[in-house]
């Protein structure tokens, strides 16, 4: 229960008006799929759990993440990773320049923090790869170093927003596979906006619908 | 996060703030009141003697006729090159050139054509004496003729490259391609159809750019010395005029003058507005009336000549420019110099060092003040979603508010202003008016691309763990940094432009190459004049050279940016 990450009576507005309401809890390596027409607010969900509340949207309720409340926190503080459905690769660093970007402060010292970046990158087969241009990537090469950036982040939770529906169908079950599979053996929580019922359903977990 | 909030609220006052005191200032004098020229109480007496001026009647004319012409015909040129060549590669040819033809300074540019149409210009020369008959230079009053002809044209030349960036930014936003599709495919001409249905989604878009050029049209003072006729000049010359009067006392004249040259922009804006709404009604009859179009080859023909002429002037009297300033011995009516020499580049050169070190030196502080706040404007947009009301609800109009009150009508004000706080015009004074002109337009030019960012780089930066501020400095800045350095470009060459700033707040100690130029329009050696105006607009080249540059090289193995 405690590395869980809680909804707790969450409901946002906009302008006033009730846009959603969710009460949920997602425990280690769950995944919880939100499916619902576009429009219904699925991506103001997720904002909402990040901190990103767009103006004129309002939330009430609790979010917990690993026992601690993270509702007030800066998007910074929060621990939740994210990954759209565009990689959103920094175009003006290197490939390995993104990954560096996300690692944590606490990873000391040049040689060390070059380490790192390799053997991620060793991880998602793509070394010798570090000093490209992410815009020279393919559509599935550049998927693998948005996850990989995301998890040297070391995020206690894991937000998916349709991040497989740019994909085509072969590499789309690919994706998804190494995705879910990292989140479960990290231990991550997992929310995957979808609408797409075949995520949902190689996801697993639980479902919401919204409408 | 203090001051980043403040940040809107500081430049709004920093913009409008020498512009409200400024109109202040001139008021006050028209109406009588200036302690320290012994005006004491309220009095007609300055608008009596303005009224009194014999040649009144004539300079508001040129004003109003001079500056309604140029915007009228400018606006047509534009409208109807962009009709009849929309995704053409003529246009993007065209698109190409619009950078650097906006940044040749008014000055340079308004000499350069004076350099074509004299009696002694290149056109002169090109048909004498085989067709004129002409082994001397004609006397003929063909440049500052009584009518302004002249100075319209220079007006036209340079306002059409403005009126073309902001038409082509409006287009994508009034669904110009999808538009013309349909048109098309109901039988319309190209240029008719764009008229009919492309056009009445594009001009609210350029209004305030159209009030502006009317605006600067009707009261720009260094075109209209260079090109304007003289006795008597247009209104806003001869309140400069008798500005400069060194019988103070002349100062209540001067800014009654002011005023009256505010009345009459704001008059021809009320007259222009309703001009809108009749052709608008107009427009909606013919509209439905169902024609398809008749003369388009004529039309798009007359849109691409007069496109051509407006820029080719412009680069021919850079040319000419040039070719004064390394001339010899060089009779007319002979196309070209005997000799060409650098001897006035010599002697010129070391000579407008100074001047050319005050230009740069104001024209950077006035940009990177600029650059400052309009960065920390965008962010606490951005952050705060402060400005956000505000620019639907006629932020717009405050951004444009300086370029839409005549600079002769609160320039004035600020001189007036600074000697009744006993302070000497200094480089910092006239560094807060140049100030008041760049922030437009560096906002103007950062704001679209700034919105226009994939916000979700910043949502994943934050997160990857990222503050704000890192966010700000590695990622969206580094991002956008070719909009940014256009920008800069933008503003410094909006300050190297300044002529009025500088000559009225400076109380005409302050010499830039702008005043430089315009003091050696009269009378001045060709040569001189040609060195000084090719220094003043090889400075703003060279900005703008470096602009385009510097992040080429910086991400010339970043394909990603390229594209935004």
């Amino acid at each position: 229960m405690s590395a869980a990450l809680r909804l707790e009576d969450l409901r946002i507005t906009r302008g006033g008006r009730p846009l959603l309401e969710v009460e949920a809890t997602v425990r280690p390596g769950e995944v919880l799929s939100v499916m619902g027409p576009s429009g219904i607010g699925k991506s103001t969900l997720l904002a909402a759990i990040m901190g990103t509340l767009p103006a004129g949207f309002a939330m009430t309720g609790r979010i917990w993440l690993d026992g601690r409340e993270i509702t007030g926190l800066p998007p910074e503080a929060r621990g939740v990773g994210i990954l759209f459905q565009d990689s959103l690769l920094f175009p003006h660093l290197s490939v390995a320049g993104n990954l560096a970007f996300a690692l944590p402060r606490h990873v000391r010292g040049r040689a060390e923090r070059q380490a790192r970046v390799q053997r991620a990158l060793e991880e998602i087969g793509l070394s010798g790869f570090g000093t490209r241009d992410p815009a020279t990537l393919s559509g599935g090469q550049k998927a693998r170093v948005a996850l990989m950036r995301m998890l040297l982040a070391e995020p206690r939770a894991l937000l998916l927003d349709e991040p497989f529906s740019r994909l085509d169908a072969q590499l789309r079950g690919q994706i998804r596979q190494m995705v879910l599979g990292r989140a479960r053996a990290g231990g991550l929580p997992v929310i995957l906006v979808t609408h797409d019922a075949e995520d949902a359903q190689a996801a697993g977990g639980a479902r919401i619908d919204l409408d | 996060m203090r001051p980043l909030r403040a940040a809107p609220a500081v430049t709004l006052a920093l913009m409008l703030g020498p512009v409200a005191a400024g109109l202040a200032g001139t008021l006050a004098p028209a109406l009588g009141i200036l302690p320290a020229l012994g005006g004491e109480r309220p009095a007609i007496a300055p608008f009596e003697a303005l009224f009194d001026w014999p040649g009144l009647e004539r300079a508001v004319a040129l004003s109003l006729g001079t500056g309604l012409t140029a915007t009228a015909v400018s606006l047509m040129v534009v409208v109807l090159f962009v009709a009849g060549w929309q995704g053409s590669r003529t246009m993007r040819g065209l698109e190409r050139v619009l950078a650097p033809l906006l940044s040749v300074p008014h000055a340079a540019a308004a000499l350069g054509i004076v350099f074509l149409i004299a009696p002694s210009g290149w056109i002169a020369r090109a048909l004498s004496p085989w067709a004129t008959g002409w082994e001397n230079p004609p006397d003929l009053l063909i440049v500052q003729d009584p009518w302004g002809a002249a100075m319209v044209a220079g007006l036209v030349a340079k306002e059409v490259p403005f009126l073309m960036l902001m038409t082509l930014a409006a287009l994508p936003q009034a669904g110009a391609p999808s538009r013309m599709e349909v048109a098309r495919a109901l039988g319309y001409g190209p240029v008719t159809g764009w008229m009919k249905v492309v056009f009445p989604a594009v001009y609210p878009q350029i209004r305030l750019p159209v009030y502006a050029v009317l605006a600067y049209s009707m009261s720009v003072v260094d075109v209209a010395i260079i090109l304007g006729p003289n006795t008597p000049p247009p209104l806003a010359v001869q309140v400069v005029r008798w500005m400069a009067d060194p019988d103070l006392s002349m100062r209540f004249i001067a800014s009654a003058g002011a005023m009256l040259q505010l009345g009459l922009v704001l008059g021809a804006m009320a007259l222009w507005h309703l001009c809108e709404h009749v052709l608008g009604q107009a427009g909606r009859r013919w509209a439905e009336s169902g024609g398809r179009g008749h003369g388009e080859g004529v039309l798009r023909m007359l849109g691409l000549v007069t496109v051509l002429l407006a820029g080719g002037a412009v680069v021919a009297g850079l040319a000419g420019l040039a070719t004064w300033s390394v001339a010899g011995f060089w009779r007319f009516p002979e196309p070209w110099p005997e000799g060409i020499t650098l001897r006035y580049w010599a002697t010129q050169a070391p000579a407008l060092a100074g001047t050319l070190g005050r230009t740069v030196w104001i024209g950077t502080v006035a940009t990177a003040l600029a650059l400052v706040l309009v960065l920390a404007c965008l962010e606490a947009e951005y952050r705060f979603g402060s400005m956000r009301g505000a620019r639907v609800s006629g932020g717009l109009w405050l951004l444009y508010l300086p370029l839409l009150v005549p600079q002769v009508a609160f320039l004035p004000g600020m001189q007036s202003l600074a000697l009744v706080a006993g302070m000497t015009a200094g480089m910092g004074v006239v560094v807060i008016g140049h100030l008041v002109f760049v922030l437009p337009y560096v906002l103007l030019s950062m704001a679209a691309p700034w919105r226009a960012w994939d916000a979700r780089h910043a949502t994943v930066a934050a997160t990857l763990g990222a503050g704000p501020w890192r966010i700000f400095w590695s990622v969206r800045l580094p991002m956008l940094i070719a909009p940014v350095l256009t920008a800069t470009a933008v503003g410094f060459a909006v300050s190297v432009g300044q002529y009025l700033p500088s000559l009225l707040i400076g109380g005409g100690r302050v010499q830039t190459l702008t005043t430089e130029a315009v003091a050696l329009a009269s009378g001045g050696d060709r040569r001189v004049i040609g060195v000084t105006a090719l220094m003043q607009t090889g400075l703003v080249m060279l900005g703008f050279a470096l602009a385009l540059a510097l992040p080429r090289i910086v991400t010339r193995n970043r394909r990603g940016l390229r594209t935004a």
